[in-house]
């Protein structure tokens, strides 16, 4: 309130003297107003935040190497292909495992299947947990009680015994499926955490200004509600993507894993039952826990410069 | 054009909803084309609650409100579309009332989208630099900016602008001045007076008396919820009858008179009014004798008598109780 004051009279007369307009923003920002001008913008910050550029290079990094990595590969993940214990050489760049399996290979099949359990389950828990959070968190009323109670159910269902039940159960032995289980059981906190914002910007008057420009529900929540908190859905996400990692690591390491694939989690656990860490084989689990951690954490770096890009009040200039 | 009767607002308070809070009783006024009322009430007098009912973003417990002699306290979505057409509202808080994160022009781009989806971009543009015009703002100054780039007084004409952009007849305006200074207010004030001059009608909310007095025709003044004192601005003002208003007035500052002037007028008015109830005074006039009056107010209590008798023509008064759960000062 206090800020407005001053600039009042400034802006009655003599505008010009006025320049709130960052000089580095002026090129892109102010000249486009046609449609798709915001899209262009949001990129032009996101691609002048060094955050978010580094983030998204070092995953992008890795997923290319999941995927096109195979392409180039002389050995499967599986094979016997040279000498046990062998640490990092040319032939073999990450060395080989007791039974002398290519480490690289491992690493890069790996890499396939936890971006897929990433994706798929953080994917599937964003959508659950974001779309029940949205109504409740708008609708309030009875809507909001019995969303709130579906979602304090699965909430306390402790997911991970599910899990194994459900594993052990249907024999579930494909990536894909293993990601969808774990999904289900992953978003009641999103769904919490996404009613308590939306509750609290609820109550702001630009939600009844939209109201009353005679805009429907899905077009408040989609256009006024979410983009408040894209930063946070897209932290959210992240967080999603790394539990979703962690929880398929912990299934594969008892036994509950996919049996004709590999991933990440898998190689770690294989590692430490074959006594990586006694024999020093260093080059077995400091691979695909690195990778873990550099997929995560770039991650977790590309949301905190998202942030800035979303919202112009934290921008850098 | 618009007419409100008998509004109720009731909020379910405390565990499980257990106990009720009255935040507006038994409201009645109405407002005609060309023509500015005050709602005039200190914070929590349910003034800001009654403008939402009318602006449909809160639900009425009870009572009608009509438009053009429609009800429309149950509207569905379309038909709620057609209303917003012919009557908006600009709030208090002029930056809550943009979304931080996008520039200012979003805000007349939903209208566009929801309103005007054929018009052209120039025509709209020009439409837009009209409204812009109209609230004396340079376009190049404001659109291409973000909210906090701007001044309250900006964007409160801002959200004035959007108003204008649809033919409105009916314009609620919660506190709109209270972000302004003094420059700026002005302006804003004469902008009303001649939008008023075009036809349209303004409920204006307000805790400002000397701006209800400024700008109104009518005032509607409300205490906890109930409207104790309504009439034309000039009877009510000049002549404050209930003791909450008369209270308020004396608490004005003015210009061309003391302190001890205005408390001498006052306590000469209290002197003249004390102990006594014009509201149930005239009541017994009408006929209703003491002893009739006196088993009403015992079989229902007194909380429910929230009616209001007409003292002057045009000038309406209520029971001189302030809150609505207290005795009547004349005891009646």
């Amino acid at each position: 309130m206090s800020q407005g004051l001053g600039l009042d009279k400034l802006d009655q007369r003599g505008a010009a003297t006025e320049a709130t307009e960052p000089p580095g923003a002026t090129p892109a920002p102010s000249g486009s107003r046609k449609p798709g001008g915001d899209v262009r913008e949001t990129l032009y910050f996101a691609l002048r935040n060094p955050k978010v550029v580094i983030g998204s290079v070092v995953v992008l990094a890795f997923l290319l190497l999941g995927l096109l990595g195979p392409l180039f590969l002389k050995f499967a993940p599986m094979d016997y292909a040279g000498p046990p214990m062998a640490p990092p050489s040319a032939d073999f760049p990450f060395g080989t495992t007791t039974f002398g399996q290519d480490v690289f290979a491992q690493f890069v099949a790996g890499l396939r299947s936890t971006f897929l359990v990433g994706l798929l389950g953080g994917g599937v828990a964003a959508v659950i947990g974001m779309a029940i959070g949205f109504v409740a968190g708008y609708r309030g009323g009875l809507i909001d009680e019995l969303l709130n109670m579906l979602t304090n159910v699965v909430l306390v269902i402790p997911g991970f015994v599910v899990l194994i039940i459900i594993n052990a159960y249907l024999g579930v032995r494909s990536v894909p499926m293993q990601a969808l289980y774990i999904g289900v059981f992953s978003w009641p906190w999103v769904a919490r955490a996404v009613r308590a914002q939306t509750l609290s910007l609820r109550s702001r008057d630009f939600i009844d200004l939209a109201r009353l420009s005679g805009v429907g529900v899905g077009t408040i929540l989609r256009r006024e509600v979410a983009p408040n908190m894209y930063s946070y859905l897209f932290m959210t996400f992240v967080l999603l993507f790394g539990g979703s990692i962690l929880t398929a690591a912990s299934l594969d390491f008892i036994g509950l894993g996919p049996t004709n694939a590999m991933s990440l989690g898998l190689m770690m656990n294989q590692a430490v039952q074959w006594s990586a860490l006694h024999l020093g084989l260093w080059w077995w689990f400091i691979p695909p826990g690195l990778g873990i951690t550099l997929i995560v954490g770039s991650l977790y770096i590309m949301n905190v410069g998202l942030d800035e890009v979303f919202n112009p009040k934290l921008r850098e200039m | 054009m618009l007419t409100i009767e008998a509004l109720d607002k009731v909020y379910k308070t405390g565990t499980f909803g257990t106990s009720d809070l009255h935040a507006v009783r038994q409201v009645s006024l109405d407002v005609q084309r060309g023509e500015v009322v005050s709602l005039i009430g200190e914070s929590g007098s349910g003034k800001s609650t009654i403008g939402k009912m009318v602006l449909h973003l809160l639900d009425s417990t009870g009572g009608s409100i009509t438009f053009d002699g429609r009800d429309v306290t149950k509207l569905g979505f379309r038909a709620r579309r057609d209303y917003y057409r012919k009557v908006q509202g600009v709030f208090q808080d002029p930056f809550s009332s943009f979304n931080p994160i996008f520039k200012v022009d979003r805000t007349f781009e939903t209208l566009r989208r929801s309103y005007f989806p054929r018009v052209s971009g120039a025509a709209w543009r020009e439409k837009l630099e009209e409204a812009l015009g109209a609230v004396s703002l340079e376009p190049g100054d404001i659109l291409g900016k973000f909210p906090h780039q701007l001044s309250g007084g900006q964007l409160q004409r801002l959200l004035i602008a959007r108003a204008l952009l649809l033919d409105i007849e009916l314009l609620v305006a919660d506190e709109i001045i209270s972000m302004l200074d003094a420059s700026t207010r002005i302006d804003v004030l004469n902008l009303l007076g001649e939008l008023k001059g075009r036809g349209l009608g303004i409920l204006f909310v307000t805790h400002d008396l000397s701006l209800g007095n400024y700008v109104s025709d009518r005032v509607v003044i409300l205490y906890k919820g109930r409207v104790v004192e309504r009439g034309a601005t000039a009877a009510v003002f000049d002549d404050p009858l209930h003791p909450y208003t008369r209270d308020l007035l004396a608490s004005v500052p003015h210009l061309d008179r003391t302190w001890e002037e205005v408390e001498a007028e006052e306590s000469q008015r209290s002197a003249r009014l004390a102990g006594r109830c014009l509201y149930h005074e005239a009541l017994a006039a009408q006929g209703r004798s003491l002893g009739d009056e006196a088993s009403v107010g015992s079989a229902s209590g007194p909380a429910d008598d929230v009616g209001l008798v007409e003292h002057a023509p045009g000038h309406f008064v209520g029971c001189f109780r302030k809150a609505a759960d207290e005795e009547c000062p004349a005891g009646m």
